[in-house]
C-alpha cells in the first residue's frame, strides 16, 4: 500500500530506443553470422552489425545505468520507488530460475527418462530395437548413434576442480554479505576489502572454469557434440558462467561506485540487488554442482 | 499524502519531444498502453489476413492459391502472430491504460522499462516477418515449432525465429514485472489486495504466470538454437535425446500460456457486467481464488497436449485428472457472471453485447476442452479440427471478444468521446454470426476426421469446409468495421462524461474523461 | 442400434439444421469397429451429453435472466452479492460430475495401454512422406505410398471417390487378431491414426511406441497422418485391410515369395530399358514427392535434378547421395529403404530421363559392390 511521500515520474528517455536497437542488431547480426556462416556465405556484413548493435548496446548500458545513478544521487527517488526497484529485481531473479530450470528439467528427463528408455528399461523400453548396441549408463559415456555423435571418453570428476570452485563461490557468498554488513555500519574500507575479495575469487572461479572446458575439449573429448550428457553439461554450466561474468560486472561497477562514495547505510539498493543476484548465482552452482557433477 | 515531483533531470536538454518523437521517447503509462493497443491491432488484421489465405485455400478441395510449403508457413505466422503479436500486447495495452488508474497511481511504477517492453515487440516482429522473404522461407513447422521438424529439418530462418522469440521473451518479461511492481506498490492508500479490482487481480496472476513461464519458452529456443547450430543433441535421440523433451519443455510453457491469454479477459468481464447489470460483482473473493486456482493448476495439466506422443500411462492418467480439475473453478467463474446477471437490471450497450456472448462462447469452448482432457477421447481429436475449433471458441469469443468488450467499455474513458452505439452493436452482431459460421463447422469436421494444418482434404470434408470459409470471411471483413468505429471515436463525437456507464465502479471512473497525462496526482482515499 | 439413436440426437441436439439436410454430412466420431473404438464413442457420447445437460441449466438460467432482468421492463436490480450455500454447492457438484466421468476414462485407458499378448507385430515407420510397414515375425515389409495422382491434386482431372485417402500397397491385417503396432519415425514426428479404430499414436525418430488393435470387421479403413510433419503432411494417408484370416495367411505367403523373387532380381541381367521403366515408376513413388516428377524439384529447399551436377556427373557421387543421403537435409538414406534393383533403376532413371542425357546404366551389381566398399 502506498504511503507516498514523492512519486517520481521520468520524463522521456532515449534510453529504452537505443536499447531496442542496440539489442535488434546484435542479435540480427549473431542469426546472420549463424545463418550465413552454415550456408557457406560472407559473413563480414553479418559481424559488422553484431559490433555495431553490441556497441549501442554498451553505449546504452552506461547512459541508462548512468542516469539512474544520477537520479537516485540527487535524492529523486521516494521509499516508494525504492520498494518498485526491490520488486523488480526479486522477479527479474525468479525468471532466471525459470530460465534455468528448465535446462534442470532437460537434464532430468533425459537421465531418468530418455536414456534408460533408449536402453529398453521401462515404458518405451522397445525403442532399444532401434539402438541395439547402446547401454544406458548416466554419466553416458556412449551413444546411441556413435558416428554421429562420438561420446565423451571421461567426464569431469566432481571432487578436484568442481569442488574448489564450489568453495570459492561460497566464500564468495560470505565474502559479499560480510561487505553488505561493513555498508550497513558505514565502515568503507572493510566493504571495499570485502567486496575486492569477492570479485577475486569471483574470477578465480571463472579462470578455473575456463580451464576446465579446455580440459574437456582437449583431453576428455567431452564436447557439446558429444551427445546428450555434452549438451546438457555445457548448457548449464555455460549459461551459469556466463551469469558469473554478468554478477561479477555487477560486483565490479558496485567497486567502483563506493569508491566515487557512493552509498549510504540506510539507501544502497544498487548494492544489494548485485548482492541478491550474486547469491542466486551461488544457489545455482550448488544445484549444478550436486545435480551436473556428483550424481 | 503529497503530489508527484515531477522533476525532469534530462529535461535541460531537450524539452518534451512533439510528433512522432513524442511516441518513441514516452514514459507515459497512456501513451504506452495506446501504442500497444495499436500494435495488437495491426497485428491482428496481419495474422487474420494470414487467416484468410488458410481459409481461403481450404474453400474447397484440392490445391488452388498455395503451395503446401507456404500454407505451412501460413498456418505458422497465423498462430504466432495471433499469440505473441495481437492477444498478449492487447492485454499489455490494457494493463497500461487501466492499472494505474484503477489503483490510483500516477503512472506505472518502472516507466523507461514500460517502453523498452513496448518497443521491443515491433522489433521482434520486424525479425519475425522478416522470414517471409528469407531463402527457404518462413518458419513452417507450427506455432508449437515441435522438433525435429523445428531443428534438423526446419528452413534456415529458424535461427531468426528464435532471435525473435527471445526479444518477445524479454518484452513480456519486463511487461510483467513492471505490472507486478506497480501493483504491489503504488496501490492507493485503503487499498487492500482484496478490495483491488478484478482486473487488477487477474493481472497481477497473469504477470506472475508470464515471469514463470517465458524464460522457460526461452529455454527451449535456446536448446533448438544449440542443436541446429552447434551441434548438441537435446532433441535428437541418436545422442541420448528425445524429440519429446521438447514437447514437455515447450507446452510446460504453452498451457500456462493460454491462461495468460485468458485471465485479464476473465477480469475485464468481471467490471462489464456488473455495470451492465447494474448489481455488484457476485461472489468477489471466490472470484479471486479461482483465478488463482486455475493458475496453479495450469502448471501440472501440460501433458494434455502430448497425450498421443507415448507417455507411461500413469503420467497419461494424472494429466487427464489434473486437467478436468481445471473446470471446477473455471465454472465457478460462470455461474459468478450467471448470478451478477440473475435478478440485476440490464441493458445491452455493446461492452455488455461482447461479455454476455464471451460468457456463453467461451463456456462452448471450455466444454470441448474437456472433452480433449478426457484422454483415450483425445485420441480421436488430437490434432484434428475438434482441436482448431476448441482453441478458437476460447482465443476468438474468449480472448478477442473480451477485448473488444473491453475496448467499446472504455474508450469514452480513453477518448472522451462515446463511440458509435449502432455501428458497434452492427460490428457485433456481424462479428458473432460470423465467428460462429466459421469455427462451429470446425467441431464436425474434425469429429469426422480431418486432420489440422493440411492444405487439402478428402472429399467428406468438402461442405463444412466451404461454409466455414464464409464465415471465416465475414467475420474478418467486419473486423474492418472496428478499425472505422474505433478511429470515428477517436476523432470526435459526443463528449463522455467521468462515468459514462450507470453501474460502473472504480477509481478510473472518478478521473475525467479523457484523464489527465499522469492519472493521479494525489493517491486517492479507499475506503 | 443405440448408437444410431445417440447420433440421431447428436445431431438434433447440435440444433444446426434439419436433420434431413445433414443426411450425408458426417458430423460426428465414427463409432468404429473395434472394442476401443466403441468404448471411446461411448465415452465421447457421454461427455457430450453432460456437457449439453449443463450448458441447458447455466445458459437457461442467464437466457431467463437477460429475457426478465432487463432495465427496459423496469426490473430493479437485487442487491444480493454472496451465498455461501451456492458457492460450496457449485464447486461440489461440478466436481462429483467429473469423477463420474474419470471412471470409464480410466478404465478405457488402462485397456488401450495393455499390448500384452498380441497375436501379430507389426512395425509401423513414419517417412516424409509415406509409411513402411514390417511384418516383425514374416521378415517382410513394403512402403505404403500415395496413390492419388498429382493431376487430381492440382484440378487438372476431377477427383476420385478416395481422393488423398488411396495408397498403392495397404496394411493388410487379419480380423478377429491383436495387433501390436510398434511405431516409429525416420525424420520427423508423424502420427498414424485409423478413425474406425480409435487408435492414434505419435510416430517419434529415435523412438518405438507401441499400440494395438483388433479388427471386429473385414473391410477398407482409411485415415492419415496426424502430426505435421512438413510439406507432404496432408499426403501420407493410412489405408488398412482387414480380411479373414484365411485370406491373410495366403497374403501373407504371396508376399515372402514376392520378398525373395524380388531378391533374386539383383543377380539377372538387366538391359537399359527394364532399368529405365521399372526406375521411373520408383522414382515417381519415391523422389518426385520431394524433386517432382519433371527433376525440376522445388529450389531452394528441394534441388532440382535435371541438370543437376550430381545426377549428371560421377556416378559414385550420385549413388553416394541416394545411398546415404545428405545429413541434416530431408533427402534421406535410401539404402537401407530400397533394394539394389530399386537404387539401380531409380538411378539409371535419373541419369538418362528429361534432359540428363548421360548415357550411363547403372547395374544393380554394381550398387551392390558400391554399398560393400563405400562408406558415408
Ligand atoms: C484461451 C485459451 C485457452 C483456454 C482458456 C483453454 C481451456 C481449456 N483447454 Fe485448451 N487449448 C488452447 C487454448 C485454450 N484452452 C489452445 C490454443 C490449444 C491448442 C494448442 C495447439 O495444439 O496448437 C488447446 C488445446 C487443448 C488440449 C489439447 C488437445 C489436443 O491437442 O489433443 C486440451 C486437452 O486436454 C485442452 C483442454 C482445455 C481445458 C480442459 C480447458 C479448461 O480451462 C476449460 C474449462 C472451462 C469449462 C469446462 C467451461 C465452464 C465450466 C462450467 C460451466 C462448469 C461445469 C462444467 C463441467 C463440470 C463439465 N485444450
Ligand atoms: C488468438 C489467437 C487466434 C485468433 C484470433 C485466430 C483467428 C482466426 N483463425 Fe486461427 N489459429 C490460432 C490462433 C488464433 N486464430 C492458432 C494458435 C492456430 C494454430 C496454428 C498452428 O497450427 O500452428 C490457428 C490455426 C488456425 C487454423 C488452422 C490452420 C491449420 O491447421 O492449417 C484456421 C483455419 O481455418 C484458423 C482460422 C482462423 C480465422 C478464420 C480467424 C479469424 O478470427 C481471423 C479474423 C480475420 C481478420 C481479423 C482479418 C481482418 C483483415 C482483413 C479483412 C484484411 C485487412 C486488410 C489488410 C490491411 C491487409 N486458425
Ligand atoms: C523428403 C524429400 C526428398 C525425397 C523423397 C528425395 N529427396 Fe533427394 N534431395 C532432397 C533434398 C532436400 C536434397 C538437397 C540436399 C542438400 O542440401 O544437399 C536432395 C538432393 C538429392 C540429390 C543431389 C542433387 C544435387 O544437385 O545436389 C540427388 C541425386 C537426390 N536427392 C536423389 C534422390 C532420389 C534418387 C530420391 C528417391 C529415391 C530422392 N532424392 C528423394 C529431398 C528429397
Ligand atoms: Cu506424416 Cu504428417
Ligand atoms: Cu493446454
Amino acid at each position: 500500500m502506498a504511503t507516498t511521500q514523492s512519486y517520481y515520474v521520468p520524463a522521456q528517455s532515449k534510453w529504452p530506443i537505443i536499447a531496442t536497437v542496440g539489442l535488434g542488431a546484435t542479435l540480427a547480426g549473431v542469426a546472420s553470422i549463424l545463418v550465413e556462416g552454415s550456408q557457406g556465405e560472407s559473413t563480414t556484413g553479418a559481424w559488422v552489425t553484431f559490433f555495431i548493435g553490441a556497441m549501442i548496446m554498451a553505449y546504452m548500458l552506461f547512459g541508462w545505468f548512468g542516469s539512474v545513478i544520477r537520479e537516485s544521487r540527487s535524492g529523486l527517488y521516494s521509499q516508494q520507488m525504492d520498494r518498485s526497484f526491490r520488486w523488480g529485481m526479486s522477479w527479474f531473479i525468479f525468471s532466471e530460475v525459470m530460465f534455468f530450470a528448465a535446462f534442470f528439467g532437460a537434464l532430468f528427463y533425459a537421465r531418468n527418462f530418455a536414456v534408460p528408455w533408449l536402453g529398453g528399461a521401462g515404458d518405451r523400453g522397445s525403442s532399444h530395437i532401434l539402438w541395439e548396441n547402446f547401454q544406458a549408463t548416466w554419466p553416458l559415456l556412449n551413444n546411441p548413434d556413435p558416428d554421429t555423435f562420438p561420446a565423451p571418453e571421461g567426464i569431469i570428476e566432481p571432487w578436484h576442480l568442481p569442488l574448489v570452485n564450489t568453495i570459492l563461490l561460497v566464500s564468495s557468498s560470505v565474502t559479499v554479505t560480510i561487505a553488505h554488513h561493513a555498508l550497513k555500519n558505514d565502515h568503507r574500507t572493510k566493504i571495499k576489502l570485502w567486496l575486492a575479495a569477492t570479485i577475486v575469487l569471483a574470477l578465480g572461479f571463472v579462470f578455473l572454469q575456463a580451464d576446465e572446458y579446455i580440459y574437456a575439449y582437449t583431453e576428455l573429448n567431452l564436447t557439446l557434440r558429444s551427445g546428450i550428457y555434452g549438451s546438457t553439461f555445457f548448457i548449464l554450466t555455460g549459461f551459469h558462467g556466463a551469469h558469473v561474468i554478468l554478477g561479477t560486472l555487477m560486483l565490479s561497477i558496485m567497486l567502483i561506485r563506493i569508491h566515487k562514495g557512493h552509498f549510504d547505510p540506510e539507501k544502497h539498493f544498487g548494492f544489494e540487488a548485485a548482492s541478491w543476484y550474486w547469491h542466486f548465482v551461488d544457489v545455482v552452482w550448488l544445484g549444478l554442482f550436486v545435480f551436473v557433477y556428483v550424481l | 499524502m503529497s503530489a508527484v515531483i515531477d522533476t525532469h533531470t534530462e529535461d535541460h536538454h531537450h524539452g518534451p519531444a512533439k510528433g512522432i518523437m513524442r511516441w518513441i521517447l514516452t514514459t507515459n503509462h497512456k501513451d504506452i498502453g495506446t501504442m500497444y493497443l495499436v500494435f495488437s491491432f495491426t497485428m491482428f488484421l496481419l495474422g487474420g489476413t494470414m487467416a484468410m489465405v488458410i481459409r481461403a485455400e481450404l474453400f474447397q478441395p484440392g490445391l488452388q492459391l498455395v503451395v503446401p510449403a507456404f500454407f505451412n508457413q501460413m498456418t505458422t505466422m497465423h498462430g504466432l502472430i495471433m499469440v505473441f503479436g495481437a492477444v498478449m500486447p492487447a492485454f499489455v495495452g490494457l494493463a497500461n491504460w487501466m492499472i494505474p488508474m484503477m489503483v490510483g497511481a500516477p503512472d506505472m511504477a518502472l516507466p523507461r522499462m514500460n517502453n523498452w517492453s513496448f518497443w521491443l515487440l515491433p522489433a521482434a516482429f520486424t525479425m519475425l516477418l522478416s522470414t517471409l522473404f528469407m531463402k527457404g522461407g518462413a518458419p513452417n513447422f507450427g506455432w508449437t515449432f515441435y522438433a525435429p521438424l523445428s531443428t534438423t529439418y526446419g528452413p534456415p530462418s529458424t535461427t531468426y525465429f528464435i532471435f525473435a522469440i527471445h526479444m518477445m521473451g524479454i518484452s513480456s518479461i519486463m511487461g510483467a514485472i513492471n505490472v507486478i511492481a506497480t501493483i504491489l506498490n503504488l496501490r492507493a492508500p485503503g487499498m487492500t489486495l482484496m478490495k483491488m479490482p478484478l482486473f487488477v487481480w487477474t493481472w497481477l496472476i497473469t504477470a506472475f504466470l508470464l515471469i514463470a513461464v517465458m524464460p522457460v519458452l526461452a529455454g527451449v529456443v535456446t536448446m533448438m538454437l544449440m542443436d541446429i547450430n552447434f551441434g548438441t543433441s537435446f532433441f535428437n535421440a541418436a545422442g541420448g535425446g528425445d524429440p519429446v523433451m521438447f514437447q514437455h519443455v515447450f507446452w510446460f510453457f504453452g498451457h500456462p500460456e493460454v491462461y495468460i491469454m485468458i485471465l485479464p479477459a476473465f477480469g475485464a468481464v468481471s467490471h462489464i457486467i456488473p455495470a451492465f447489470a447494474r448489481k455488484r460483482l457476485f461472489g468477489y473473493a471466490s472470484m479471486v481464488y479461482a483465478v488463482g486456482a486455475i493458475a496453479m493448476l495450469s502448471f501440472v495439466v501440460w501433458a494434455h497436449h502430448m497425450f498421443t506422443v507415448g507417455i507411461p500411462v500413469a503420467g497419461e492418467l494424472f494429466f487427464m485428472y489434473a486437467t478436468m480439475l481445471i473446470a471446477v473453478p473455471t465454472g465457478v467463474k460462470v455461474f459468478n457472471w450467471v448470478a451478477t446477471m440473475f435478478r440485476g437490471s440490464m441493458t445491452f450497450e455493446a461492452p455488455m453485447l461482447f461479455a454476455v456472448a464471451f460468457v456463453i462462447l467461451f463456456t462452448i469452448g471450455g466444454f470441448s476442452g474437456l472433452m480433449l482432457a478426457i484422454a483415450p477421447a483425445d485420441f480421436q481429436y488430437q490434432d484434428t479440427y475438434f482441436v482448431v475449433a476448441h482453441f478458437h471458441y476460447v482465443l476468438v469469443p474468449g480472448a478477442i471478444f473480451g477485448i473488444f468488450a473491453s475496448a467499446y467499455f472504455w474508450l469514452p474513458k480513453w477518448t472522451g468521446h462515446m463511440y458509435d452505439e449502432t455501428l458497434a452493436k452492427t460490428h457485433f452482431w456481424l462479428s458473432f454470426i460470423g465467428m460462429n459460421l466459421a469455427f462451429f463447422p470446425m467441431h464436425f469436421l474434425g469429429l469426422a476426421g480431418m486432420p489440422r494444418r493440411i492444405p487439402d482434404y478428402a472429399l467428406q470434408f468438402a461442405d463444412f469446409n466451404m461454409i466455414s470459409s464464409i464465415g471465416a470471411f465475414m467475420f474478418g471483413a467486419t473486423q474492418l468495421l472496428f478499425l472505422f468505429i474505433v478511429i470515428k471515436c477517436v476523432r470526435g463525437g459526443e463528449k463522455a462524461p467521468a462515468k459514462p456507464w450507470e453501474g460502473a465502479e472504480g477509481l478510473e471512473w472518478t478521473l475525467p474523461s479523457p484523464p489527465p497525462y499522469h492519472s493521479f496526482t494525489t493517491p486517492p482515499e479507499v475506503k | 442400434m443405440h448408437v444410431h439413436v445417440k447420433r440421431a440426437m447428436s445431431l438434433s441436439g447440435a440444433g444446426l439444421m434439419p436433420t434431413q439436410a445433414l443426411a450425408d454430412w458426417t458430423i460426428n466420431m465414427p463409432p468404429g469397429v473395434t472394442g476401443t473404438s466403441n468404448e471411446i464413442f461411448n465415452l465421447h457420447m457421454t461427455i457430450f451429453w453432460i456437457c449439453v445437460v449443463i450448458g441447458i441449466v447455466v445458459f437457461g438460467v442467464m437466457f431467463w435472466s437477460i429475457f426478465a432482468h432487463r432495465k427496459s421492463r423496469g426490473h430493479k436490480p437485487a442487491h444480493f452479492h454472496e451465498h455461501t450455500f451456492v458457492e460450496i454447492l457449485w464447486t461440489i457438484v461440478p466436481l462429483i460430475i467429473l469423477v463420474v466421468m474419470a471412471i470409464p476414462a480410466t478404465a478405457t485407458l488402462i485397456d488401450m495401454y495393455d499390448t500384452a499378448k498380441s497375436d501379430i507385430n507389426i512395425k509401423v515407420t513414419g517417412y516424409q512422406w509415406k509409411w513402411r510397414y514390417d511384418y516383425v515375425d514374416e521378415k517382410f515389409g513394403y512402403f505404403s505410398n500415395l496413390s492419388t495422382p498429382q493431376e487430381q491434386i492440382d484440378n487438372l482431372a476431377p477427383k476420385g471417390e478416395h481422393y488423398l485417402r488411396e495408397v498403392d500397397q495397404p496394411l493388410v491385417v487379419p480380423v478377429g487378431k491383436k495387433i501390436r503396432l510398434l511405431l516409429t519415425a525416420n525424420d520427423v514426428i508423424h502420427s498414424w491414426w485409423v478413425p474406425e479404430f480409435g487408435l492414434k499414436k505419435d510416430a517419434i525418430p529415435g523412438f518405438v511406441n507401441e499400440a494395438w488393435t483388433r479388427v471386429d470387421k473385414p473391410g477398407i479403413y482409411r485415415g492419415q497422418c496426424t502430426e505435421l510433419c512438413g510439406q507432404g503432411h496432408a499426403f501420407m494417408p493410412v489405408v488398412v485391410k482387414a480380411v479373414p484370416e484365411a485370406d491373410y495367411n495366403t497374403w501373407v505367403a504371396e508376399q515372402k515369395a514376392a520378398a525373395e523373387k524380388e531378391r533374386e532380381l539383383t543377380s539377372k541381367d538387366w538391359t537399359m530399358d527394364e532399368l529405365m521403366a521399372r526406375g521411373k515408376k520408383k522414382y515417381e513413388t519415391t523422389c518426385a514427392a520431394c524433386h517432382q516428377v519433371d527433376g525440376g524439384g522445388m529450389p531452394p529447399t528441394f534441388p532440382a535434378l535435371n541438370g543437376s551436377k550430381v545426377a549428371t556427373g560421377p556416378v559414385d557421387g550420385h549413388l553416394h547421395r541416394v545411398v546415404y543421403g545428405v545429413q541434416g537435409t530431408a533427402m534421406q538414406a535410401f539404402g537401407k529403404q530400397l533394394s539394389e534393383v530399386d537404387i539401380a533403376a531409380i538411378v539409371t532413371y535419373e541419369r538418362n530421363a528429361w534432359g540428363n542425357k548421360t548415357g550411363d546404366m547403372v547395374t544393380p551389381k554394381q550398387v551392390l559392390d558400391y554399398k560393400k566398399q563405400s562408406s558415408k
